[in-house]
């Protein structure tokens, strides 16, 4: 075999080993959009900052949310899901008042993946808390975990489901982080809706990435979890409470 | 020891199928209720997003705690060695067993997806206490059969004493389990409290031990068995001591939460401002539930007063749980302390709630379970002594 | 002749009952092919959702040869844009063999192709 050739065949194999081992190696940090034969990674950890103090009545998340993700109302407001719900505050000694979107906190250490008996309620790799529907018997004992009471029970049949967010009765739910939005590398919903049609308050991005604005921003101003004496690590976090 | 006979009831009097074909009413009816809750969803029921354990989970809370402690007559004789009880041992674990398939049915039939039980029996997730009472549940069958059978037969008797060893450690594993439940839940005021596992085995006492006096009350009577004042002194004793002993856990818990600041609310709720909960509690716990079975018991010495003071036992028992369940939910999560919080969620408010017919009707059909199950057992095979009388509980 | 007619009733009673008998009805209407051989689809495609479904949701792969949207959009009938409903791809199968499926109590059986096209 000429030396030419030779070459040519080392860098061929060179190549095809480093085609073959790609998809496993991470060498440089994780773009946000990762390609759907990847799995989700512990590298990243999704989350979001909330500006409240941009939050006025507006509520172009809730809508959006529940758009996006199929949630109709059936005008039972006990008993309906609502994934994310505006919240009002009003100080019992000082009278200020302010409004907050409150969902899934995503936490770290979720009491609501402690209780499941089956495992269904689970967090991802990459910090999404969800409810693996296959295996969620309908106990509803993440329902009474929460601390954010972010679960919502479906008390009756669903139709005309969304293509990419299944749900159905005698499940239990919750804000997903717009997980099949993530995957593809988009942004969640309720942030799209408020930096369209909102205050501009919700910031979306990889808690872990040094680089990125959300990372940025909880490095350089005040922030701060709900409910942080439960020591959970959420992944929302808040400012201006 | 003089060898006590047991013998099967008839169970061919007109009395004993009018029972039966009661009992199989409200069974017949609690499975009509889930079967309707299942079909159209949890909607038609009293539960909604605040309040997702409603009055089904009262009865099969109750009826699993006093599975557990109906157990306990046994265990005194086995464990501790009181000849006094033997007689009464295979009745208790009669009561056990049945009293906890009345509890599991009620559990399981209200799951939002029932037929995936085979999943919830395959899928663990160790880290939660609901996985470990399934093991413990379904355990729980297992251990007391093997003691049942240790007793019935003659061979066995003399593995009666491990067998029943195992069973009153399991059993007391699963209601620390059952306790914890609650106990465990660290977002809600009401519950998260170490507390909460040692008052529930004190309350599967005070319950089982009721329930398991009114059934031997009712089947020695109504077969025309002796039941003798010496059983019945000892059984009555026993029974003021665990309710006296709910009451002071009870009174525990509250004066500590009353000395917390931050637990202020929820005592106020509870105590003073809690509407419904807070007149059962006074009432129905308090009062039906401890104050008044511990005169009946300690004050005179007639049975009626016993079956009495067995029924108030029950009554306060539901309303304990009714107050711990449904308003231990009722109360609103504390996520911003100092604010008045509102929501379309209802956050910030006490969650109403109302028991629904369907889940009346559910937790009914477990207790006739129950029931049922105990009256089959009792004509199946030899569980209740022929006789109790005096004479035979003394030489004993 | 008696005999003859009872036998003829109870003949054609069989042959109507068997033509009655709702065969599955199997159209493909769109594609060359699936991902994978018929033989291996009919044989395996129980346990390929089931290992499938754990890879999407517990470690979110989302391989496009496997999504379960994926088999709606192709399978789903011209007419109805579903697989479910008389004649429907999944339901015709299954209604014929008895056993049942719960996966459209919370996947919708609907195409939403057109839907993913008309997004912006």
């Amino acid at each position: 075999m000429n030396p030419e050739r030779r070459h040519l065949l080392g860098w061929g194999a060179a190549a095809a080993m480093g085609a073959a081992l790609a998809p496993g190696l991470r060498l440089i940090e994780l773009a946000q959009a990762r390609s759907p034969e990847e799995a989700a990674s512990a590298l990243q950890r999704w989350g979001l900052l909330i500006d409240i103090t941009k939050c006025g009545e507006c509520d172009a998340c809730v809508t959006a949310c529940h758009e996006e993700n199929g949630v109709v109302s059936n005008g039972r407001p006990a008993t309906d899901a609502q994934w994310i719900r505006k919240v009002s505050l009003r100080d019992k000694r000082t009278g200020y008042a302010q409004t907050l979107p409150l969902m899934c906190q995503h936490c770290e250490h979720p009491p609501c993946v402690d209780v499941c008996p089956t495992g269904a309620s689970f967090k991802r790799d990459d910090g999404i808390v969800l409810v693996d529907k296959h295996t969620c018997i309908g106990c509803r004992y993440c329902v009474m975990a929460c601390p954010y009471g972010a679960r919502s029970f479906i008390h009756e049949a669903v139709s005309g489901q969304k293509a990419d967010v299944p749900r159905g009765k005698g499940t239990v739910e919750s804000c997903t982080l717009c997980v099949h939005r993530v995957d593809r590398g988009e942004t969640p919903a309720c942030v799209e809706a408020c930096n369209k049609d909102g205050g501009k308050a919700m910031a979306f991005g990889d808690l872990n990435d040094r680089d990125s604005a959300i990372h940025k921003r909880l490095r350089t101003e005040p922030s701060s979890q709900i409910r942080a004496d439960l020591a959970l690590n959420t992944g929302v976090r808040y400012q201006g409470l | 020891m003089a060898s006590v006979q047991y013998r099967e009831i008839d169970g061919r009097s007109g009395g004993f199928y009018v029972l039966v074909a009661t009992l199989g009413i409200f069974i017949a009816a609690g499975l009509g209720a889930a079967w309707t809750m299942e079909h159209q969803g949890h909607h038609i029921t009293g539960m909604s997003n605040r309040i997702v354990w409603g009055t089904p989970h009262v009865f099969a809370v109750f009826l699993i705690v006093a599975a557990s402690g109906a157990l306990n007559v046994a265990s005194i004789a086995s464990v501790f060695g009181r000849e006094l009880y033997k007689p009464l041992a295979r009745l208790s674990g009669l009561l056990a067993v049945t009293l906890l398939a009345g509890g599991l049915a009620v559990l399981v039939l209200d799951l939002g997806r029932p037929e995936r039980l085979i999943v919830a029996m395959t899928h663990y997730n160790f880290k939660s206490i609901f996985a470990w009472n399934i093991f413990l549940y379904t355990g729980f069958f297992a251990v007391v059969a093997l003691y049942l059978w240790t007793m019935f037969e003659r061979r066995m008797n003399r593995h009666t004493k491990p067998a029943g060893l195992v069973a009153f450690v399991w059993r007391l594993v699963l209601t620390t389990g059952t306790g914890s439940i609650f106990g465990f839940l660290v977002a809600r005021e009401p519950y998260a409290s170490a507390l909460l596992a040692p008052l529930f085995i004190i309350m599967s006492f005070s319950f089982g031990l009721a329930i398991f006096v009114l059934v031997l009350m009712a089947a020695c009577r109504w077969t025309g068995r002796a039941l003798g004042d010496v059983v019945l002194k000892r059984l009555r004793t026993l029974l003021g001591v665990f309710v006296a002993a709910v009451l002071y856990f009870v009174a525990i818990h509250h004066l500590t939460n009353l000395y917390i600041a931050r637990q202020h609310d929820v005592e106020r709720f509870f105590l003073w401002e809690g509407g419904v909960y807070t007149a059962l509690f006074w009432l129905g716990q308090v009062l039906v539930g401890g104050v008044v079975p511990l005169a009946l018991l300690f004050g005179t010495s007639s049975r009626r007063a016993l079956a009495a003071a067995g029924v108030c036992v029950i009554l306060g028992g539901l309303a304990q749980l009714y107050v711990l369940i449904i308003g231990g939910q009722a109360y609103p999560q504390l996520m911003f302390p100092e604010k008045e919080v509102a929501s379309s969620f209802f956050d910030g408010v006490v969650a109403a709630y109302a028991p629904s017919l369907p889940e009346v009707a559910l937790g009914v059909g477990g207790v006739a379970l129950a029931l049922v199950l105990t009256m089959l057992g009792l004509k199946l095979l030899p569980f209740l002594p022929h006789s109790l009388a005096d004479a035979a509980a003394a030489k004993a | 002749m008696r005999t003859v007619r009872i036998a003829a009733l109870l003949l054609a009673a069989a042959a109507s009952a068997a033509a009655l008998a709702d065969a599955p009805v199997i159209r493909i209407e769109r594609g060359e092919a699936c991902v994978a051989p018929t033989q291996e689809m009919r044989r395996d495609h129980m346990d390929m959702l089931l290992h499938q479904r754990d890879r999407t949701m517990r470690e979110g792969l989302r391989e496009p040869r496997f999504s379960l949207k994926g088999c709606v959009d192709c399978h789903a009938s011209q007419k109805t844009g579903s697989v479910l409903g008389k004649d429907g791809f999944c339901s015709s199968c299954h209604e014929y063999a008895a056993v049942s499926i719960d996966c459209f109590e919370c996947h919708t059986p609907q195409r939403a192709a057109r839907a993913a096209a008309a997004r912006p």
